[in-house]
């Protein structure tokens, strides 16, 4: 029941308990002031209503003390929640020194996070539990908000100037993310999800590529093609009854039943995979079904790269992106307005910005997609 | 006023002429329309901005009953951005605003004051047309195509991104601004000047000092949004770069220069309700309010500190911290002069003579709402407590306590107390008395549940939530809310159109109340007094004590008093 | 409570006062001292708004011209001081006019009155062509803000585009927003000059109507005189 209705969101940063204790403090003083006011109201009600006999005589209008007393103890009240809200801010909005930056960039109707070592990911934000995360954001087109509800933590996301926001997230998990400030027709899918990992798989995960095992390489995902598909039941390394062997068959010589022979490059190879029948080896029997129309042309590209290295033990050349693909960022920065034949001025204080900064910050992936974008815009 | 019997000469003199009222006096439509008659005025806004109320309340069923569902199954996204930006802009700019100071405003200010009229008549019809143009232009860009980027228009998407009709809705907005600023001169230059003699500044009823702060409100702040909004247009329409972030502009000084006005603006909403919760308040407990000077001053302090609370609305916006701290501050400082005025008019129920009747009901039920509205502001005034809870539907839930729960609830509390002045009628209590319970409850229905999924972290402005279902059963209770609230709201229209035509004649004071626009008849004739009143006792000079006594003996020897009803009972056997 | 005047009557026992019957008192007011107080209140409340109103322009204008001193001092040097020179005199005269009809006004001259706000009548006609055929010259340079702007770099006197494009920006919603408030004065003036060449008591017997009037002329006055040294006078940085 109570997981069908729950009260809070669930508390995944460090200064989330702290938020949360002065929420609960105000809350309890909402209250207490409500039953105040409200039993007073009442109580009143109940005893001065006309007809009744309660003591009436020597009505108050004006009483100083009263007047000052409820002016003063909301006063003195208020300035103490001003002070505890206040320190809470600072704490929220003063990153520390050794916090982790991470890049975000909000448009229409995506977000797109750059990790430092490159790794790219769109509406998912990776963070590993227990290290301060650093978020430096700008936005391309409007402006957009980031809010993690989990961690209390919501920041505006504008066009023209960085904004930061940091936090500690505690607990690992999935978490929401939302846009929250109004930027257009798919504002309310503007968002997705916050994954918070145990910091060693966080690691991997960067490591990786931003994916918690190592990318298959082209072969390998042809190998695991090929094994779903059942093709090693007739295909092995040397010939066998049911169909030809595969180890050194491509760039062979092959002779067909017909009596053509053919070299077996790309195309044969793709051919006598989709539609078998079209160049039948000699001494077979069409038994192989037709794949057209069954695998796509992805798949035809795995298993050719692995008929070509079959029998030979695979690499693992596990490439990671560059970040040259960070000028995916070009494709929608130029379109927008009007004015953009004349230049994004604004990056022209950015780069100045960037002139002043460490150089670490100079080589993120954010960073030198909008530098390469001026390039393109001088 | 009350140190001498209710049967004067001005009484006996405006029974004299009941036949001729301001309602009567001519009757074709071209006097209405180029009336300068503040009565009038204010007749005409009841009906346009309880036509406007009609609009925007079908924009918001139609939101409720969208967000029913986590994915939306009856309006299109961008349909849905639209709606709630046509409900926004309409309750906002052609409600809220516009709802008291121009329909109880209009009404009452120079009948409480003693004067013929509002100081400049035309002035006040050239208000009205204003308002009526803006309206329609308002309308007309609403519904011939829509616009959805929000009430609060912000920059840049409302100048070069929302593909939709921002201009024209700019546009009207702007001239319905000069609306506001006519009135608030009107009112402010009528409270300086047209005082009857006698009437000092500390004998004003407390409507009429909220009326003048709301002026005071409306002539500083209206123009600076006009020139705000106005530049936005600009910037659409000629592409005049003002706040383009591409070519240097800076989007946060809209903000800065919206909300400069916009905040102000809620309290052009809600300190009107302070005056009309005091009038209500200080009638139907029969007893001066408590603390008559603190509450004055406390409105004052309202109007000027709330110039200086903007930033509060932009912690989040990147604007500096130390900015931020400041702005905080002085919001925690703002609450407080709303806090002495619902502590002194708690106060005032002590040792009162309480009627439980229609308007009482509402004014009781403003305090509650009120309150709960006012402390939920603190949340968002303390800057850490800020940051999760803005943007959400936690705010959309403070807010319309404020707004609905204040400035609606004492709206329809100061329409039924002065209906029969307005109209000479008097409403059927019974039913009135339930439905002021019902609206309480339709309204807590609706509102409260979104505290809840505000703190969860529901953005609010969201067609979608399918991603986070745990947010739908508050919907759907949010949902139900909105329909007992829409009947609540659809039963006074009825009944008190109904009363019209079937309604008791009141006389012209049916409640037994203080306050110069009593001393007249109801409706009272077209030039309020037919001689100007002196004012020679304080404001609010109830007895309650004698009143008690009088009551007492009256059952005893059945001599007429007045009952629950509001009406003289004898009077009542006679007709 | 009680009365003391019917409307248009002595109180009782009080001599006539003949403040309760001047002719252009209007029936909401009970002497003409009340009318004219309150005349003269609300049109100083409304300077007020006006001040609010450009006050948010000029606000606007401060922060930008500190972010981008260096290009708006030279995106300024396509504005014809000279010009603006001369409209500065222009309305600095029709002030000193609109006084004059003031204090002719006052003194029931009706002949001065009409002449010197004929006067004014020129010189805001006259501020209006000048402007025009500024307007005309930033048209003629692509110098308005939008798709075409800066198109002829040579006008920009080396200014970056953007910041000149958000100078240009602002240079026409100032002086445009104060064009529409030289027209409206235009178009007050003439209904105050017609109201006068009719006779009408409520000019005739009462001179605070052409006051308020000569106020708000002033006040369009004012707003040039902060105008003209801010967009065409701009220091060297």
């Amino acid at each position: 029941m109570l997981t069908n209705f729950p009260l809070t969101p669930p508390q995944a940063s460090s200064y989330a308990g702290e938020y949360d204790a002065i929420f609960y403090a105000l809350l309890i003083l909402t209250i207490i002031f409500t039953v105040i006011v409200g039993v007073g109201v009442l109580y009143f009600v109940v005893k001065y209503k006309q007809g009744t006999d309660a003591d009436r005589s020597r009505p108050v209008y004006e009483d100083l003390r009263l007047e000052l007393s409820w002016t003063f103890i909301p006063m003195i009240l208020a300035l103490v929640m001003f002070y505890f809200g206040t320190s809470l801010f600072i704490k929220m909005r003063v990153p520390p020194a050794d916090a982790q930056e991470i890049y975000v960039i909000g448009k229409q109707w995506m977000w797109h996070v750059q990790h430092s070592n490159g790794v790219r990911e769109n509406n998912t934000l990776h963070v590993p539990a227990g290290k301060p995360v650093k978020l430096t954001m700008i936005s391309q087109d409007v402006i957009h908000a980031f809010f993690i509800p989990a961690f209390r933590a919501q920041m505006h996301v504008v066009p023209g100037r960085y904004t930061t926001m940091w936090f500690t997230p505690t607990q690992p998990g999935k978490y929401h993310l939302f846009c929250s400030m109004y930027c257009g027709t798919q504002h309310s899918e503007m968002g997705g999800t916050v994954v918070v990992m145990e910091p060693r798989e966080w690691a991997n995960w960067i490591a990786n590529g931003g994916q918690s095992q190592p990318p298959l390489t082209l072969e390998q995902a042809g190998q695991k093609q090929f094994n779903q598909l059942q093709c090693g039941n007739c295909h092995g390394v040397a010939d066998g009854p049911r169909g030809p062997g595969l180890q050194n068959l491509f760039g062979s010589k092959r002779k067909l039943a017909d009596g053509r022979t053919v070299i077996a490059d790309e195309a044969y190879v793709r051919e006598s995979i989709l539609r078998p029948h079209n160049k039948v080896t000699a001494g077979y029997e069409v038994t192989m079904p037709v794949y057209d129309g069954q695998i796509n042309e992805e798949d035809v590209v795995k298993l050719l790269s692995y008929i070509k290295v079959f029998g030979k033990p695979t690499g693992v050349p596990a490439a990671s992106p560059t970040s040259a693909d960070a000028a995916v960022l070009n494709q929608n920065g130029g379109s927008m307005t009007p004015y953009a034949a004349n230049a994004i001025q604004y990056q022209e204080s950015l780069q100045r910005r960037l002139d002043a900064t460490p150089t670490t910050r100079r080589r993120n992936p954010a960073v030198n997609a909008i530098a390469a974008q001026e390039q393109a815009n001088p | 006023m009350s140190a001498i019997p209710a049967e004067t000469s001005l009484r006996t003199g405006a029974k004299e002429v009941e036949e001729v009222n301001y309602l009567n006096a001519e009757q074709s439509l071209k006097s209405w329309l180029i009336t300068g008659d503040h009565k009038r005025i204010a007749i005409l806004y009841l009906i346009s901005v309880s036509f406007f109320f009609f609009l925007g309340s079908i924009a918001a069923g139609l939101i409720r009953y969208e967000l029913t569902s986590p994915a939306g199954f009856v309006l299109e996204s961008e349909t849905y951005n639209k709606v709630f930006s046509a409900h926004g802009i309409i309750m906002v700019f052609l409600f809220l605003i516009v709802a008291i100071p121009a329909v109880l405003g209009n009404f009452l200010l120079p009948l409480q004051v003693g004067a013929r009229d509002l100081a400049f008549p035309r002035l006040n019809l050239l208000s009205w047309y204003l308002y009526m143009i803006g309206g329609t232009l308002i309308m007309g860009g609403i519904i011939n195509g829509g616009v959805d980027s929000g009430w609060t228009f912000y920059v840049p998407y409302s100048s070069m991104y929302a593909n939709s009709n921002v201009a024209i809705v700019l546009v009207g907005i702007f001239i319905a601004g000069f609306s506001s600023i006519t009135t608030g001169i009107n009112f402010i230059v009528t409270t300086h000047k047209m005082r009857a003699p006698g009437m000092t500044w500390f004998r004003l009823p407390l409507f009429v000092w909220a009326m003048y702060a709301t002026s005071v409100v409306i002539i500083l702040g209206t123009p600076v949004v006009a020139i705000t909004l106005l530049c936005v247009a600009l910037e659409r329409m000629f592409h005049f770069p003002i706040f383009s972030p591409e070519l240097g502009g800076d989007p946060v000084l809209f903000q800065h220069l919206f909300w400069f006005y916009s905040h102000p603006a809620v309290y052009i909403m809600i300190l009107p309700a302070f005056g009309v919760q005091s009038e209500l308040i200080a009638n139907f407990a029969r007893k001066r309010v408590f603390g008559y000077h603190f509450i004055a001053f406390s409105t004052l302090a309202i109007a000027g500190l709330g110039f200086l609370v903007w930033g509060h609305h932009m912690f989040i916006s990147s604007q500096s911290m130390y900015q931020s701290v400041v702005f905080s501050l002085i919001t925690f400082l703002v609450a407080v002069p709303s806090a002495i005025k619902i502590f002194n008019w708690t106060a005032t129920l002590y040792k009162g003579n309480i009627r439980m009747q229609t308007p009482m009901i509402y004014a009781l039920g403003f305090i509650g709402l009120f309150t709960i509205g006012g402390l939920t502001g603190l949340f968002l005034g303390s800057i850490g407590t800020n940051i999760h809870l803005t943007n959400t539907y936690f705010i959309v839930a403070h807010f319309h306590y404020v707004m609905v729960g204040g400035a609606v609830t004492a709206f329809l509390g100061g329409l039924h107390f002065w209906w029969p002045k307005m109209t000479g009628r008097m409403y059927p209590e019974t039913i009135a008395k339930w439905n002021a319970a019902l609206v309480f409850i339709g309204f807590n229905l609706t509102f409260f549940p979104q505290f809840i999924v505000g703190f969860m972290g529901m953005p609010r402005r969201y067609h979608y939530y399918y991603f986070a279902p745990e947010y739908q059963p508050y919907h759907i209770m949010s949902s139900l809310g909105a329909s007992v609230l829409a009947l609540s709201f659809i039963v006074p229209g009825w009944y008190l159109t109904q009363s019209l035509i079937t309604g008791k004649r009141a006389s012209a004071n049916p409640w037994g109340a203080h306050g110069l626009e009593w001393e007249t008849a109801s409706p009272p004739p077209t030039s309020n007094f037919l001689q100007t009143p002196i004012v020679l006792d304080e404001v609010y000079d109830f007895d309650p004590v004698a009143e008690h006594e009088a009551s007492r003996s009256a059952r005893a020897l059945e001599v007429p008093h007045y009952d629950a009803e509001g009406t003289n009972t004898k009077e009542t056997h006679e007709s | 409570m009680a009365a003391i005047a019917h409307e248009g009557m002595e109180p009782e026992g009080q001599a006539y006062n003949p403040a309760r019957h001047h002719e252009a008192l209007h029936h909401q007011f009970e002497d003409i001292d009340q009318q004219n107080e309150s005349y003269l209140v609300g049109m100083w409340t409304f300077l007020v708004t006006e001040v609010m109103f450009f006050g948010a322009l000029f606000l606007i204008y401060t922060l930008y011209r500190s972010m981008y001193l260096k290009d708006w001092f030279l995106a300024h040097e396509a504005l014809s001081i000279p010009m603006g020179m001369v409209n500065t005199f222009v309305l600095l005269f029709s002030s000193w006019t609109v006084a004059m009809a003031v204090r002719a006004a006052q003194l029931h001259d009706r002949k001065q009155v009409l002449m010197y706000l004929s006067i004014t009548q020129l010189c805001a006609m006259a501020f209006m062509v000048i402007k025009a055929f500024e307007y005309t010259e930033k048209f003629n340079h692509h110098l308005i803000p939008g798709p075409g702007f800066g198109s002829h770099p040579e006008y920009l006197h080396g200014a970056n585009p953007n910041f000149a494009q958000l100078y240009f920006g602002l240079y026409f919603t100032m002086t445009g927003v104060h064009g529409i408030h030289v027209l409206v004065g235009i178009i007050v003036i003439a209904y105050l000059m017609a109201k006068w060449i009719r006779n009408s008591p409520m000019v005739t017997k009462d001179y605070i109507p052409t006051e308020m009037v000569g106020l708000y002329w002033h006040f369009v006055d004012l707003v040039w005189i902060f105008l003209f040294p801010l967009m065409y006078l701009m220091p060297k940085p």
